[in-house]
């Protein structure tokens, strides 16, 4: 066995730029080796420090290895793996290129020593998903994926801003449980959530992933939220507030994704409430339940991409995208359609899938603390997520009515991938010990009892009986729904635009009232440039005065 | 009336009929199988026979009400955003 002393990361990017920039015709074979390669790297990681690099008088640490570092890098590259494979023959090249460095990116997170390392690949991976929903080519594309960089570039400024005050109060950048809830944790924990998408601001998911293209969806479904989840499970392991977070994302991503008409939509939602089963893991803290969202991580990454291939892969033969106006595929896309379902099964944790084996770990976490009332919101969760995507879904995409559409199954690379994966997801549910081997802690869980087998058919087969005695509350509608993105897309300009208008009134106010006492004349009619100049400054001083305030009182205080 | 006319056969109203009928079946049998294997409660409430299947079903009947309740407030037509006069 070898033993890597450089980060992974950096032979995704060196495969970027060769794909970006190399001979085209070695471009797709190494989008499909490079991810292969960086796997056997990244088990050739051990355990602790592995590399250091001298950086601005600092030696970074930018090689740690453990178990759930290994965990989440050992699935991010199978990831990057797979949906190359889907994108391999329709992706534009600098897509591939943009998609595998954004996957280095949070393999790079995944080995971080420290926290000014953690720092610089998080940032790298906003830049390169940026990149990806860019890749979406449309003008919707193009603002949503400008939303989505100034958010997490704001996140950035919150994580550096707490990684900064973490270092000035203990004078070390080292990746360990920051506990205690003082200010520089939180901003870490803010800046941190925002990446996993937590409340108020989930609605970057559903925003601009679904804008993408068929293929950089898949890739984005699978590493910022989950990086942020990897580092809760380092930084803020038994967090209780993440209950909470994690329970909110739960509900809301249910709610949400029952509303919604979008098929990529819906599934955006339902990544939000699929982490959210991490968060709540990640917060409950004990080895089970830190156990519970690793795994949940590593089969949610497998399931959820395939869910968006196969989503994809429609998207790709109709060019369209709305459960109102697709349904009756099954007809002529048989392969996608089980595809598909296999991805709905396992999201749903049905027996003998990988969210069987993976979403029990949380929820017999919460029983085994004695969390009962988490415990009975987990459980009906459960049904949600049959309800939500596990029917839903497959059901306004593949059946429902018959839209009259019979586009054939995908390009075989495509097929492929769906095929890969849905075998991957199988595998998992069927023998959880090849995942449980990979955990954090000793796994000492039995998924497969009569028992758990019996109460989780009854859940689900009667959640499915649900949706269809609810399906006339259900039909399709081409509508969205409000969210808190609402205040910085609609609020926010209005707001901005009336404090413009009232700021250039005071102006051409104060400068008739300056004209008239000074020269003694009638007011000059004020042009629309002078108004707005005046507005500008007055706008520049408030600013100024603000500061100068906020100078003050951080000065008496601190 | 023809094969093509019908069209695809799951998509019958026999073979429907059928599958609900199946659906039922297995319904049932999932709830009869607590005759034969013993469920540890958590929460008390859950020790009850059948209780899973009860929960299941209410617990996602109160989420599609919920929803639809939330979208009479928050739902838009899904062209909102691309009025240029919103966005930014």
């Amino acid at each position: 066995m070898f033993e890597t002393v450089l980060p992974p990361a950096l032979l995704f990017y060196l495969a970027a730029a060769l794909i970006a920039w190399g001979p085209s015709r070695a471009a797709r074979p190494l989008a499909l080796l490079a991810p292969l390669a960086a796997l056997a790297l990244v088990w050739g990681v051990g355990d602790g420090v592995r590399g250091t690099v001298p950086l601005l008088g600092w030696e970074a640490v930018w090689l740690e290895g453990d178990a759930v570092r290994r965990l989440f890098a050992t699935i991010f590259a199978i990831m990057a793996f797979g949906g190359a494979l889907f994108a391999l023959r329709q992706a534009p090249r600098r897509e591939i290129a943009a998609a595998l460095a954004y996957a280095g990116s949070a393999v790079g997170v995944c080995f971080a020593g420290d926290l000014l390392v953690l720092f610089v690949f998080w940032e790298l991976m906003a830049l390169f998903s940026t990149l990806v929903i860019w890749h979406g080519g449309t003008p919707t594309a193009r603002r949503a994926g400008l939303r989505y960089a100034v958010l997490h570039l704001l996140g950035g400024v919150l994580l550096k801003a707490g990684i900064l005050a973490v270092w000035v109060q203990t004078g070390s950048l080292e990746v360990r449980a920051l506990t205690g809830g003082d200010w520089p944790a939180v901003l870490v924990l803010a800046g941190v959530l925002i990446n996993a998408a937590a409340p108020p601001v989930s609605a970057w998911i559903a925003d601009a992933y679904p804008e993408a293209t068929p293929w950089g969806a898949v890739f984005l479904s699978a590493f910022t939220t989950k990086t942020a989840v990897l580092a809760l499970i380092l930084l803020f392991p038994g967090e209780p507030i993440l209950v909470w977070v994690g329970l909110w994302m739960i509900f809301y991503g249910i709610l949400y994704a029952l509303l919604e008409n979008d098929m990529r939509r819906i599934l955006a939602y339902s990544v939000v409430n699929q982490v959210g089963f991490m968060v709540v893991g990640v917060g409950i803290g004990s080895a089970l339940a830190i156990n519970g969202a690793a795994a949940h991580a590593f089969t949610h990454i497998l399931y959820k991409a395939l869910l968006f291939m196969s989503a994809g892969a429609v998207l790709y033969q109709t060019g369209r995208r709305k459960c109102s106006e697709l349904g009756g595929l099954f007809q002529s896309m048989p392969l996608t359609t089980v595809c598909g379902t296999v991805g709905a099964l396992s999201i749903s944790a049905f027996p003998l899938t990988s969210g069987f084996v993976s979403k029990s770990l949380t929820v017999g976490a919460a029983a085994g603390q004695g969390l009962t009332g988490v415990w009975l919101a987990l459980v009906a969760a459960s049904a949600g997520v049959f309800l939500h995507a596990g029917i839903k879904f497959p059901w306004f995409v593949f059946f429902q009515k018959d839209s009259g559409l019979r586009p054939p199954d995908p390009p075989w690379n495509m097929r492929w991938a769906m095929v890969l994966f849905s075998l991957a997801c199988l595998l998992l549910g069927v023998f959880p010990g090849l995942l449980y081997a990979l955990l954090p802690a000793p796994v000492d869980y039995v998924p497969y009892t009569a028992e758990h087998v019996v109460t989780q058919l009854q859940l689900l087969l009667f959640a499915g009986l649900a949706f269809f005695v609810m399906l006339p509350l259900m039909r399709r509608t081409p509508t969205i729904t409000l969210d808190f993105d609402w205040f910085w897309r609609v609020a926010g300009p209005r707001v901005y635009r009336a404090l413009l208008t009232v700021l250039a009134k005071a102006g051409a106010a104060a400068r008739r009232l300056f004209e008239t006492a000074a020269v003694g004349l009638r007011a000059v009619p004020v042009g629309r440039g002078a108004r707005e100049t005046t507005a500008m400054a007055l706008l520049v001083l408030l600013v100024f005065a603000l500061q100068l305030g906020l100078a003050l009182f951080c000065s008496s205080t601190g | 009336m023809s094969r093509e006319k019908q069209g695809h056969w799951l998509t019958r109203p026999a073979t429907i009929r059928r599958l609900w009928y199946a659906f039922g079946a297995v319904l049932a049998a999932v709830v009869a199988a607590q005759f034969f294997v013993h469920v540890h409660a958590v929460a008390g409430v859950d020790g009850l026979f059948g209780f899973h299947a009860a929960y299941g079903f209410l617990s996602c009947v109160a989420m599609v009400l919920a929803a639809k309740l939330l979208g009479v407030w928050l739902k838009r037509p899904d062209d909102y955003y691309a009025d240029d006069r919103h966005d930014v």
